[in-house]
């Protein structure tokens, strides 16, 4: 009971999530004398097996058919079969949906605990302890689990990478040796991509975010204008996705997205904590309000307090000026 | 820009009855601005202070979401609390929602126990309501935001789960489910009985009661169980659980200082946003 197990979808390849989660991963198992097995689930990524293989101690590749793309049931209960072969102290996971799905059900069918949407780890007295952000973003707590193996998902992008050059050794596990049930009671049988751009929002450098004070959809147009022109991306609060101005997917905030980029201007967002725990790791806040009292300044670089719909035409123009 | 959302909940549903459970959260009202938001740091908990208790929000979602598809396939919904009298409240609200039922499960112990002392409350609450093809959970309380609830329920009662669901429809195998990815979405094919966790959508806001409805329901029973009659470790549960427990609660120090940018005119302002703007997308 002393590895430290993370756990990869290889269709998502070695992203930034992936990244932090196996230096996450590695510092964890550092920490506790342990060994580091990193699993991926889905077909073989011999990219991703590879790099995750020179910082991990073990790199075990789950690909069976029946892991060709991610379903509910199956992925747990390979996921599960391979963490009581292993019997880990620890299991690590990223925070998108899947992981999410998975995390506490695992737990439970591994005896243990979870914990979600961590921020930082530690080991004290031999138990592991997450930090998150509750209270919609107001508070920090630190929860100790009390269960072993400890399983967490992590705000993994926003862990440090580490540098490895381990010589590989990727088992691949398949066959007879995982039964992946065939008959489930839950079946994913369409999948939707509403992605803006190439970029996941996630890894994008520049965000420009829409809330309700636009008043309507039609101002988004103008702010994924003035996102183009910073090569940036365009997201929104809730109450903006809500109000069905744009997709569910562009939300950012503690129930949606959690993003990082260098520069985030939010225009006509209050700034309510829910919103802002999704952007506690931008480098720089700037906002567009009407209101001098809107909490969002509070976390503001820098900002302007004027009517978005006089703003943003100009802003627009001297943006495309400053580009020639 | 409406999506798949009305394409999704196709107008003619197949009529099947979908008995559905409701589990919802009574919380500290989120809407607290945080110059307000104080933390007793030796019981490691929020303080109360003059704020409201109120429903969670995904927990509304849920409920939302059970109603329409109530009112397509018919079925009965019941309501579903493990927390203090108080929660009564909660379960009024859902009542005047129109929910059929309503269920506390009086929680006489800690304040919040942890999320599998929660499940095996819920779970053993579950069982006892008996016939049910879905039980519906929000994707996270609005206060310690464990987001386990729903995952660690299903496995308590051995029933596979769908997580970040915002609309649900009788067909297929029983219920069709759409459920949001971190890019976009998905449909799930179920057979019930399952456990969803709800997130929200510009479809499953939650409806504003009438005052008629609000009125009947301080009149309708409540059903009130303690833990000892369900069967379930109630001293574990009462003293917060073994899985997990918060061992610090603080504010997190947060210190900028917002520069309004400056001029006589709104074209100067602009002017010095648009710098601003630029030199750091630049040096990205
Ligand atoms: C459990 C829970 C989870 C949540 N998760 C999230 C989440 O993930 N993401 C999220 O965003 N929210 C989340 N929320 C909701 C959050 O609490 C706020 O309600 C929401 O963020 C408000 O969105 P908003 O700022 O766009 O709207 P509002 O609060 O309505 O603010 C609108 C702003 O626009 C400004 N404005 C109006 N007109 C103009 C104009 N002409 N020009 C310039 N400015 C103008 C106003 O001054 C105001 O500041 C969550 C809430 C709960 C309870
Ligand atoms: N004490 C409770 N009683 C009823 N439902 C609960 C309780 N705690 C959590 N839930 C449900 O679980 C969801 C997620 O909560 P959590 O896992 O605490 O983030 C909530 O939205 C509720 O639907």
């Amino acid at each position: 009971m002393s590895d430290v197990v993370i756990c990869l979808f290889s269709n998502a390849g070695y992203d930034r999530a992936a990244q932090g989660l196996v230096g996450a991963g590695r510092r964890l198992a550092d920490a506790l004398g342990a060994r580091l097995q990193a699993v991926v689930l889905g077909p073989q990524n011999p990219e991703l097996s590879i790099r995750a293989a020179s910082i991990a101690d073990a790199v075990v590749a789950a690909d069976q058919p029946g892991l060709a793309e991610y379903q509910p049931e199956p992925c747990l209960a390979v996921l599960t079969q391979i963490c009581r072969e292993l019997a880990p102290r620890a299991v690590l996971l990223s925070n998108d949906t899947y992981s999410q799905e998975l995390a506490p059900r695992l737990a439970h069918r591994l005896g243990g605990s979870a914990a979600g949407d961590g921020v930082e780890l530690a080991v004290e007295n031999g138990a592991l302890r997450v930090k998150r952000s509750v209270y919609g973003g107001k508070a920090i707590a630190t929860i100790e689990l009390l269960r072993t193996p400890a399983v967490v998902w992590l705000r993994a992008r926003a862990f440090e990478v580490a540098e490895g050059a381990r010589p590989a050794s990727i088992a691949t596990v398949r066959g007879s040796s995982l039964s992946v049930p065939a008959e489930t009671p839950t079946r994913i049988i369409e999948r939707k991509s509403e992605a803006t751009g190439e970029a996941r929002l996630e890894d994008a450098a520049i965000i420009v975010s829409g809330g309700r004070g636009l008043g309507g959809p039609e101002p988004f147009k103008d702010l994924q204008e003035v996102a183009g022109l910073l090569g940036g991306q365009t997201a929104a609060s809730r109450a903006a996705c809500d109000s069905g101005w744009c997709p569910p997917s562009w939300q950012v905030g503690q129930t949606g997205k959690k993003v990082a980029p260098g520069l985030y201007l939010a225009v006509a967002i209050r700034g309510a904590s829910q919103h802002m725990a999704g952007i506690s790791d931008a480098k720089n806040i700037a906002a567009i309000n009407i209101d001098a009292d809107a909490p969002i300044f509070k976390h503001c670089r820098f900002g302007i307090v004027e009517d978005y719909k006089k703003v943003v035409p100009l802003l627009k123009e001297r943006l495309a000026a400053m580009q020639k | 820009m409406r999506w798949h959302y009305k394409h999704f909940i196709s107008s003619k549903t197949r009529k099947a009855i979908v008995n559905i459970i409701v589990c919802l959260k009574q919380i500290l009202d989120p809407e607290v601005p945080a110059r307000d938001f104080r933390v007793d740091h030796d019981r490691r908990e929020a303080v109360r202070g003059s704020a409201n208790l109120v429903t969670n929000i995904f927990c509304e979602n849920a409920l939302e979401t059970a109603l329409q598809l109530k009112e397509r396939s018919g079925g009965r919904i019941t309501a579903l609390i493990f927390g203090p009298e108080e929660a009564e409240d909660s379960l009024r609200k859902a009542l005047a929602m129109k929910a059929d039922e309503a269920v506390l499960v009086v929680n006489d112990g800690v304040a919040h126990p942890d999320p599998l002392a929660v499940a095996q409350a819920l779970a053993a609450a579950v069982r006892r309501i008996g016939a049910y093809d879905l039980v519906l959970v929000g994707r996270e309380s609005g206060d310690w935001g464990m987001g386990q609830t729903g995952g660690l329920l299903a496995e308590e009662l051995g029933l596979p789960c769908v997580s970040f669901v915002d609309a649900i429809e009788a067909g297929g195998s029983g219920l069709l489910l759409k459920r949001q990815t971190d890019n976009g979405w998905e449909r799930v094919d179920a057979k019930p009985p399952m456990v969803a966790t709800i997130t929200n959508n510009e479809f499953n806001v939650p409806r504003i009661p009438k005052t008629r409805d609000i009125m009947m329901s301080s009149r309708q029973p409540i059903a009130k169980w303690t833990l000892d009659e369900l069967g379930v470790d109630a001293a574990a549960i009462r003293a917060g659980g073994g899985y997990s427990r918060v061992v610090e609660l603080a504010i997190p120090e947060k210190e900028v200082t917002c520069e309004f940018v400056s001029g006589d005119t709104l074209e100067q302002k602009v002017d010095q946003l648009a710098q601003r703007i630029m030199e750091i997308a630049r040096a990205l």
